[in-house]
């Protein structure tokens, strides 16, 4: 049983944030710096590098997003130190200095007039710096309103709205009173089911933003499909584990939300919540975008309900798997932190399931590793908004 | 045994959550909502996590799920038949 006295062991950030996680991240700013990071990496030993495919010939929102995603998860508590590694100085320096704000060590390098070996040379040289120096951080006693805690379901099927999904529901509506920071997402996957996380918004100020942002995002769908999307949103997936229609698979994704909590504010993509309660962020229905959107915002843990089994994690933000699918999560076992098929016989109630994710939460806060992270699943997947210049 | 569950007393379709239901099998139902049992013969196999339809749906009818709209019947559903993309469509996109 959590309550408000219940604590957590975590790491105390330069400016207060707490994270779970000690990471020493080599972060490339662009596609060509893919291959350094990865040496940079390789040679120093605890050091992770975070490839990615994008960051050159963006422009306008689309460029501001890839800033705001790299320089959020440099920033996220989960990461100690960062080392940042560009193509050119400038957007490196511009990624540095946003990384820099919250006090903690970042260098960063441009390969230009350099090449690979001598960047990777002077970069490794920092990161060892950089691991030795977090190797003797400690964890100390945190409160539980210093956790930041998103969620995002994937491979859903009808068993995710029937128990995987209503067991994070649960665990939000027990974990909101105590002052965790909380988000959901997902802006398609709502389409049916908008109605009533507009009626769970607490303002009607937060209530015209969220159906904007869900309009706009429509509008996107709209002007871009060829078909009616029923092998995109539902995915061939989910129709396989028999989800039938976008409005059905919606009503099973909103059941995250629990029933109690309101939805106190809306998050542009990768942006960073203001005060505790739970935030609703604009975003993808893809896993791999909304989990790294999540951690660019500032999130260090996350609930992932899945039905048919997706098997997603993050470098930076541990993903906590639950399944109520008694098949996958006895064909996929090694990919689920937390087995809830007891609630589709009646062997549990939604209370019991819930305190075993919150159980499971606090044993990943504390350090254990999940499933994700003990199986290497680092999916870095940044959100790109339209074509490159 | 569970085989079927119900979200809410006003829905038309339940989901087997049990793998191997067979034609003409006699199922058990769970309604979550007011946690009542209800008894309903299975007209097709269903794969676990399908739906089928637990009253009479006839083609053009809403269908019911989580006491909420999930889209129009394209053709009629008996009670009991396996209720997904060749039956029910989405009023959306």
């Amino acid at each position: 049983m959590i309550t408000a006295k219940t604590t957590f062991s975590g790491y105390r950030r330069e400016n207060g944030r707490v994270g779970v996680r000690n990471h020493v991240i080599i972060l490339p700013v662009d596609d060509l710096s893919n291959a350094a990071c990865e040496g940079v990496a390789h040679n120093i030993k605890g050091a992770m590098a975070i490839p990615h495919p994008y960051g050159r010939l963006q422009f306008g929102a689309d460029l501001d997003l890839h800033f705001r995603t790299l320089i959020g998860a440099g920033s996220n508590p989960n990461v100690a130190a960062v080392v940042v590694i560009g193509i050119e100085e400038g957007w490196t320096k511009r990624v540095v200095d946003g990384i820099a704000k919250t006090g903690k060590p970042v260098t960063g390098f441009g390969i230009e007039g350099h090449g690979d070996h001598d960047t990777i040379r002077r970069a490794s040289q920092v990161a060892k710096e950089y691991v030795q120096w977090a190797s003797e951080l400690r964890r100390e006693e945190c409160a539980m309103s210093e956790l930041w805690v998103s969620t995002k379901c994937g491979e859903s099927d009808t068993t995710s709205g029937c128990g995987s999904n209503p067991t994070v529901g649960n665990a939000f509506d027990k974990l909101e009173p105590l002052g965790v920071t909380l988000c959901f997402g997902e802006t398609t996957e709502i389409t049916g089911g908008e109605q009533i996380v507009a009626d769970r918004c607490a303002t009607q100020e937060v209530r015209d933003r969220f159906m904007s942002m869900f309009n706009r995002y429509q509008e996107v769908v709209e002007r871009h499909k060829t078909d009616d999307l029923s092998e995109s949103q539902p995915t061939k997936g989910n129709i396989a584990g028999g989800l039938t229609t976008i409005e059905e698979k919606a009503l099973g994704n909103i059941q995250k939300i629990g029933k109690k909590c309101k939805v106190i504010g809306v998050l542009d993509k990768a942006e960073t919540p203001t005060a505790p309660g739970l935030w609703f962020m604009d975003s993808s229905s893809a896993a791999a975008e909304m989990v790294t959107l999540c951690a660019a915002s500032g999130f260090v843990v996350h609930f992932f309900p899945t039905g048919q089994g997706n098997v997603i994690g993050n470098p930076i933000l541990p993903v906590i798997k639950l399944t109520a699918n008694p098949r996958t999560a006895r064909t996929m076992g090694e990919h689920v932190d937390l087995d809830v098929s007891g609630l589709l016989q009646r062997e549990k109630n939604m209370d019991q399931c819930g305190d075993e994710l919150l159980e499971a939460m606090m044993r990943t806060c504390n350090g254990r590793l999940t499933c994700a992270e003990a199986l290497g699943h680092r999916e870095f997947v940044l959100t790109r908004l339209y074509e490159s210049a | 045994m569970i085989h079927v569950l119900v979200h809410d007393k006003k829905d038309t379709v339940g989901v087997v959550v049990v793998e191997g239901v067979k034609a003409g099998q006699e199922l058990t139902g769970w309604v979550m909502e007011g946690d009542a049992t209800i008894k309903v013969k299975a007209l097709n196999d269903v794969p676990i996590g399908h739906k089928l339809a637990t009253k009479e749906i006839k083609k053009g009818d809403t269908v019911i799920k989580y006491g909420h709209d999930i889209g129009r019947a394209v053709a009629d559903i008996r009670l009991g038949e396996h209720a997904h993309v060749h039956n029910i469509k989405t009023k959306r996109w």
